[in-house]
């Protein structure tokens, strides 16, 4: 399994970041119709970053990271990701989408599926990877997430956390060399938030470059290198997490810690 | 004021009480549970005790088996004596009967295959796909029509059964595929594509089915050069089958509504491309959703293909009109269109009960 997993904790120590650039976002604008959903984005994130980005409802962070892997358009601007460049061909975005995990707020599992045909059904079809292998690697994967008993259930025997441990180790299946996370614990029970999470720490510990959307601020003190708010389509303050937390600089980022904090 | 609870012991897991089983119990339960649905179950009875004995004697105790013509029947009850006589023309039509081992050849081997298909856990399942799809077309042709040192048979002497499940068979072979990809062309953002289904699907399905026969059959030949005919019996295939692709059409539209955005985004962030991602998530989701429109139209397809008898094709009820007409037989039609009643019964009950069982053996349990 993972030989890009071995190989960056061979030559990397953990928790380290590397100057390459695994994602950059140049001037990026978006609309929907009329709506300026995103403005002037400029972002880079390296490789092995863990990038949390938080902020209000409708202020485009899903939109940002959907952007990234093409499920949305991007009108304007320039966004790279693994050195190919996102425009309209077809090529490119199934090129960057093979190298790019996504993991929903609401799982997205396949319903007519078992989970074990859920993880390998990427690998087999477009990375033309050997059934017995790819059922192999899920397998690996299912036990990564702590689920391999319940590779013959089909999703909606699962429940929320399960089903979205399953998402996570479908993604990862495409051994991908960045992961999406768009609110994967929103749709959750507290009680399930902190299996998925505690999935999500182990995967930020084995140097995977991440960017999350999360409202889960013990989640982003934890494993975040940086964390982002963003308000109204634009990013309004990036900083370490401690700074972040302790010492926000602008008023929108210090009256919505406030909100989210209060209770 | 709170009430102060701590349990420190689990309440033990108990059966259920005693719901009641045993007839009296039923017969409560789903006949007698109120005044009028009691009132309701005798009234079924008594109707069901006024009906029963005549129809019984009409069609078995007085009925006459045998005979040559509708002079042998003389009990007064129903004379099957027709269907006795007439059986080979209601099945094949008037194909010659030294070529009926070609017909019944060709059903065999069809039927084998098929229920290879169907049955659940059958061994072969890909060789009698392939069988179906590839090899059985051009032996079923060549089987039926002729060739390969065969005599030919003209599809003008085709009939009976044999006709209407040809007629019947091919178009909804061709209406799911067909309508499948009409359906995904309809959505699709290219203008000129789905412009172009749109129009398939519109055309054939804002007239009557009658019009099409009667065009495809009538008008058509009008437009083609002096000379070059086309079979009437192909004709009359290609225009159903455009008709029912045109209804399947919406009705696997309607499944593709069904399916939510997010299985379209999840299979695309695997990186899946837009065939992959059709046929391997959303089209088995969305298939699995309108199975019952799916039987619906194959049935109302079916049964649609008793409206050849206009452009003069002579299918199972054609055949049994014909015969009831004849003077041997005068006054038989009731016995006539029973037996047709229930040869299109066993069809669509035996389709109808099949997508049930698909659909239970499909389900697996709640969406998300």
């Amino acid at each position: 399994m993972a030989t890009s997993d071995t190989a960056r904790t061979n030559t990397e120590p953990q928790m380290t970041v590397s100057e390459e650039a695994a994602i950059q976002l140049i001037a990026m604008h978006k609309w929907y119709g009329d709506f300026h959903v995103l403005k002037d984005i400029n972002l880079t994130v390296h490789r092995g970053e863990r990038i949390v980005i938080c902020g209000p409802s409708g202020s485009g962070k899903s939109t940002l990271i959907r952007c990234i892997n093409g499920l949305e358009e991007h009108q304007q601007g320039q966004i790279t990701v693994d050195e190919i460049e996102l425009t309209n061909d077809l090529k490119g975005i199934d090129a960057i989408r093979r190298e790019v995990g996504m993991v929903f707020q609401h799982f997205n599992l396949f319903p007519h599926l078992t989970v074990l045909e859920n993880c390998t059904l990427a690998p087999i079809w477009v990375r033309k990877m050997p059934k017995v292998e790819a059922e192999d690697a899920a397998m690996a994967y299912l036990e990564r997430v702590k689920i391999p008993e319940q590779a013959a259930k089909y999703p909606g025997q699962l429940s929320g956390g399960q089903q979205q441990r399953v998402a996570i180790a479908r993604s990862l299946c495409m051994n991908p060399k960045i992961m999406l996370f768009d609110e994967p614990t929103s749709a959750l029970d507290p009680e399930m938030i902190a299996e998925v999470l505690d999935v999500m720490v182990g995967l930020a510990e084995s140097g995977m470059t991440m960017i999350c959307v999360t409202h889960e601020m013990g989640f982003a003190r934890k494993v975040a290198n940086r964390v982002i708010f963003m308000d109204q389509g634009e990013i309004i303050e990036q900083n370490e997490p401690d700074a972040f937390f302790n010492n926000p600089q602008s008023e929108r980022t210090k009256l919505f810690l406030s909100q989210i904090l209060s209770h | 004021m709170v009430d102060f609870i701590v349990k420190t012991e689990l309440h033990p897991d108990l059966p259920p009480p005693n719901s009641g089983i045993g007839p009296i119990k039923w017969l409560r339960t789903n006949l007698f549970s109120t005044w009028y649905n009691s009132l309701l179950t005798l009234g079924t009875l008594y109707l069901l005790f006024q009906i029963m004995p005549p129809l019984l004697d009409w069609a078995i105790f007085n009925a006459d088996w045998e005979g040559k013509s509708n002079k042998d029947c003389t009990s007064g009850g129903a004379c099957w004596a027709l269907i006795n006589v007439r059986f080979n023309q209601f099945m094949y039509g008037f194909y010659p009967p030294e070529h009926y081992w070609r017909v019944n050849l060709g059903f065999v081997l069809f039927v084998i295959p098929v229920a290879v298909l169907l049955i659940e856990g059958a061994p072969g399942k890909k060789i009698a796909g392939v069988f179906v799809a590839l090899l059985y077309p051009p032996i079923a042709f060549t089987l039926f029509w002729g060739g390969l040192g065969m005599e030919e048979v003209e599809s003008a002497q085709w009939g009976g059964l044999f006709l209407t499940l040809v007629l019947a068979i091919i178009p909804i072979a061709i209406s799911l595929p067909l309508g499948t990809l009409l359906a995904l062309g309809r959505r699709s953002h290219m203008p000129v594509v789905r412009n172009i289904c749109v129009g398939f699907i519109e055309l054939p399905r804002a007239v009557p089915l009658i019009t099409v026969l009667f065009m495809a059959s009538v008008v058509l030949p009008l437009f083609l050069p002096p000379g070059v005919t086309i079979d009437k019996v192909l004709r009359a295939l290609v225009g159903m089958s455009f008709f029912a692709a045109a209804y399947m059409a919406e009705v696997v539209r309607g499944g593709l509504q069904a399916i939510p955005k997010g299985q379209y985004e999840a299979a695309q962030a695997l990186g899946l491309s837009y065939w992959r991602m059709m046929g391997l998530v959303i089209l088995p989701q969305a298939l699995k959703i309108v199975i019952p429109g799916i039987v619906n139209t194959f049935i109302g397809l079916f049964k649609d293909t008793t409206l050849v008898l206009i452009i003069g094709l002579l299918d199972i009820l054609a055949m049994i009109n014909a015969a009831t007409a004849h003077g041997n037989w005068m006054g038989t039609s009731t016995e006539g269109y029973v037996f047709a009643a229930l040869i299109y019964w066993c069809f669509c009950f035996g389709m109808s009960r099949y997508s049930l069982s698909l659909e239970a053996k499909l389900y697996t349990g709640h969406k998300r």
